[in-house]
């Protein structure tokens, strides 16, 4: 009548010891932004918060400006599935400081990671696009997102995955993002990534009065290809930005989910091994 | 399989299951709404919460509850104990039954359902990066298994019949089933082991918006453990259930073998949990993070409470039943915390599941025990009276 524990925990273990091998098993690398790659500057001292990019943004894209009741214009409070970019104020005490919220073209992006069969991709540029045939709207990309990018047409029976995707249809032709072709004072501009890098550490270097040391996306959640300067005494956390460690997320998740399904070699010889027990208990049970 | 095994026979709707097809048809209008005008107007998700219930509950904690199959297999098959085939069959129909409800659930919840068939045409385009795409794809793979691991019953119900073109068919099948179960037995025992700890690396994406109380390199580990810990109380549970419920004996000491199981099973997942949260200095934020530590309070407590009852009264038919069930719970809390109550996308998000959603999630449930219901009715899957004997 009593179970065999030994055998028990045998079984444990075994499932136990294939999990922690995977868990040991060599770190998923550290990704690069690719050659090419380009990228945004947004410089929140230069913002006046026009928004001009806001209906830039909705034009070049085709979505629908938001009518409230009231006869309230277009003052969406977040970005949604009718928004891709907002611009925000940061009022502390005074202190004015404009933040402007799109998708952060990550170098290593959690919601690229998750992506069951492709939807979000990164072209070769490094910008994150979206496509909707590949699309099965499970949203796992809205929990990856460090930075709540991704948002779901909720009203639609037919919904897509809105964010930014960086103009890339304008890329292409050799034109700008239309919000940085129309910024007025150039808060956001486009370019080469390496040469925001530059651009942004020469302006902190040379104005060090006017910004915070620290550039958002150089190195935070493995580097966005979306830069952002702060003024000084201004933390980008203020201005609503995560606390992000330099290790993407991909690094630890694909490091778990590749250890236990490298080469699917631990699913196979768990199916090996446990057909094996079954016919030897078979055959030694008498059994059928 | 099991020739004792036999239908309980009976009216296919009673009065008290028409009830519950009422409830399934209520849930099953809500469904219709939720395709006709999607899914915002419906539920009560949103951009900082977009899984709710129906994944919380329906698929996570659902497929979990559904393990009984799984944790029955291991036991009769790799660790060779006969004894408990008994079990097997009906373990293997909740099972069967609530896999299909998590795959029904899925396909509700997606918002682009009509793609789903993509994710199984076109293994080129799989991201094997995505612990969802294998949670998807384990979780297709064994609703297929469960149903060929249950056809016999089907086959042995339509052979013992009159002479038909079913019949004969049935006739054909049955070796042809017979041969293709051994394979499928031990597939049936390598799909929930991959999906059911993927769905605990599917949450190791949300770093920040997870509290460390549940977030963990740990988390695949932890979810395969207590799911077969919560695979052997459902058997429990269920079989007591349907034995008093159908004036049968109990059965008891295999039932206390089970409980047996479960205390190895949890106890290992206990010390896991709490080395994981020393090893990263969680233990402190687990005590005071308020209504979180709530929360994982019970989720320990009841699990805990659990273990302590099966040590003390296992041969006892009703303290057996209680520890079934505060392990069911436990392990269900579990799950239920990770993927919602400690999740938190940042200020500003809330997230409470809305009528109709609550709605669907009960039609759902209340369609499982129906469909259970019928089937031990109408096809060979509860063991007769007291002879048992193996395979
Ligand atoms: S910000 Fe979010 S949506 Fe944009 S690339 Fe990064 S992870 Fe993806
Ligand atoms: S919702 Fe669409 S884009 Fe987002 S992860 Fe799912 S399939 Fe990919
Ligand atoms: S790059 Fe294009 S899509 Fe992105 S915020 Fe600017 S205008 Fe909008």
């Amino acid at each position: 009548m009593t179970l065999d524990r030994r055998s028990f925990l045998k079984t444990i273990g075994t499932t136990a010891a294939l999990t922690a091998v995977g868990t040991a098993a060599s770190a998923r690398e550290h990704v690069e932004a690719p050659a090419d790659a380009v990228g945004m500057l947004y410089d929140s001292t230069l913002c006046v918060g026009c928004r001009a990019c806001m209906s830039a943004c909705r034009t070049a894209n085709g979505l629908e400006p938001l009518k409230e009741e009231g006869g309230i214009y277009d003052a969406p409070i977040d970005n949604n599935g009718h928004t891709k970019t907002i611009i925000r104020l940061l009022d502390d005490n005074g202190a004015n400081a404009w933040i402007k919220n799109q998708c952060m073209h990550c170098i290593d992006p959690a919601c690229v990671s998750v992506c069951m069969i492709g939807a979000l991709k990164k072209d070769d540029h490094g910008i994150v696009t979206y496509d909707k045939d590949r699309c099965i709207g499970c949203r796992y990309c809205q929990l990856a997102c460090p930075f709540n990018v991704p948002k779901f047409e909720w009203d639609s029976a037919t919904p897509l995955i809105v964010k930014c995707e960086m103009c890339n249809h304008l890329v292409a032709d050799g034109k700008q993002p239309a919000c940085c072709d129309i910024c007025p004072r150039e808060a956001i501009i486009f370019g080469d990534y390496n040469d925001l890098l530059a651009e942004a550490n020469r302006r902190i270097e040379t104005e060090p009065d006017r910004y915070n040391p620290e550039l958002f996306g150089d190195s935070e959640g493995g580097g966005t290809q979306v830069l952002y300067l702060a003024p000084k005494n201004i933390s980008h956390q203020d201005l609503g930005l995560p606390d992000l460690d330099d290790q993407s997320i991909p690094e630890l998740s694909e490091t778990i989910q590749h250890g236990i399904y490298k080469g699917f070699v631990a699913p196979v010889a768990l199916y090996a091994a446990l057909g094996a027990v079954m016919i030897r208990n078979r055959r030694q049970g008498g059994e059928r | 399989m099991n020739e004792i095994a036999q239908a309980v026979g009976g009216k296919i709707l009673g009065s008290k299951t028409s009830k519950l097809l009422w409830i399934a048809l209520i849930g099953f209008t809500f469904m219709a709404w939720r395709f006709v005008f999607g899914l915002g107007p419906v539920t009560g998700l949103n951009d900082g919460y977009p899984w709710g219930i129906w994944i919380a509950w329906d698929v996570v904690v659902g497929t979990a509850l559904a393990c009984g199959g799984y944790a029955v297999a291991i036991l009769c098959y790799i660790m060779n104990k006969g004894k408990y085939h008994p079990l097997v069959r009906s373990a293997i129909v909740t099972s069967a039954l609530g896999y299909s409800m998590a795959g029904l659930s899925i396909v509700i919840d997606v918002g682009r359902y009509w793609n789903l068939w993509k994710v199984v045409v076109f293994p080129g385009k799989w991201n094997f990066n995505s612990a969802l795409l294998e949670v998807a794809l384990c979780v297709m793979a064994y609703v297929i298994v469960l149903w060929i691991e249950l056809s016999p019953a089907f086959l042995e119900k339509w052979k013992a019949g009159s002479p038909s073109a079913l019949q004969k068919f049935a006739a054909k099948a049955s070796p042809v089933v017979n041969k293709l179960l051994l394979p499928i037995i031990v597939l049936g025992l390598v799909l929930p082991t991959m999906h059911q700890s993927s769905l605990g690396s599917v949450m190791i994406v949300a770093m920040q918006k997870l509290s460390p109380i549940w977030h963990s390199p740990l988390l695949p580990l932890l979810f395969l453990i207590s799911c077969i810990g919560m695979g052997f109380a459902i058997v429990v549970f269920e079989s007591t259930l349907s034995c008093a419920l159908l004036k049968r004996p109990q059965e008891t000491h295999l039932l206390a073998g089970l409980g047996k199981a479960a205390i190895a099973i949890m106890t290992i997942w206990l010390i896991l949990r709490f080395a994981d949260l020393i090893w990263r200095d969680q233990l402190a934020t687990a005590f005071n993070s308020g209504w979180l530590t709530f929360f994982w309070l019970l989720e320990m407590l009841t699990i805990i409470l659990g273990i302590l009852l099966l040590l003390k009264g296992r041969t006892n038919p009703a303290t057996l039943f209680r520890a079934a069930m505060l392990l069911m719970f436990g392990g269900a809390l579990y799950r239920f915390n990770t993927y919602l109550i400690g999740f938190n996308p940042g200020e500003g998000w809330h997230y409470f599941p809305s009528v109709p959603e609550f709605f669907i999630t009960v039609g759902i449930i209340a369609l499982e025990i129906l469909l259970y219901i019928i089937i031990i009715r109408r096809l060979p899957i509860l063991v007769g009276v007291h002879k048992h004997r193996r395979l």
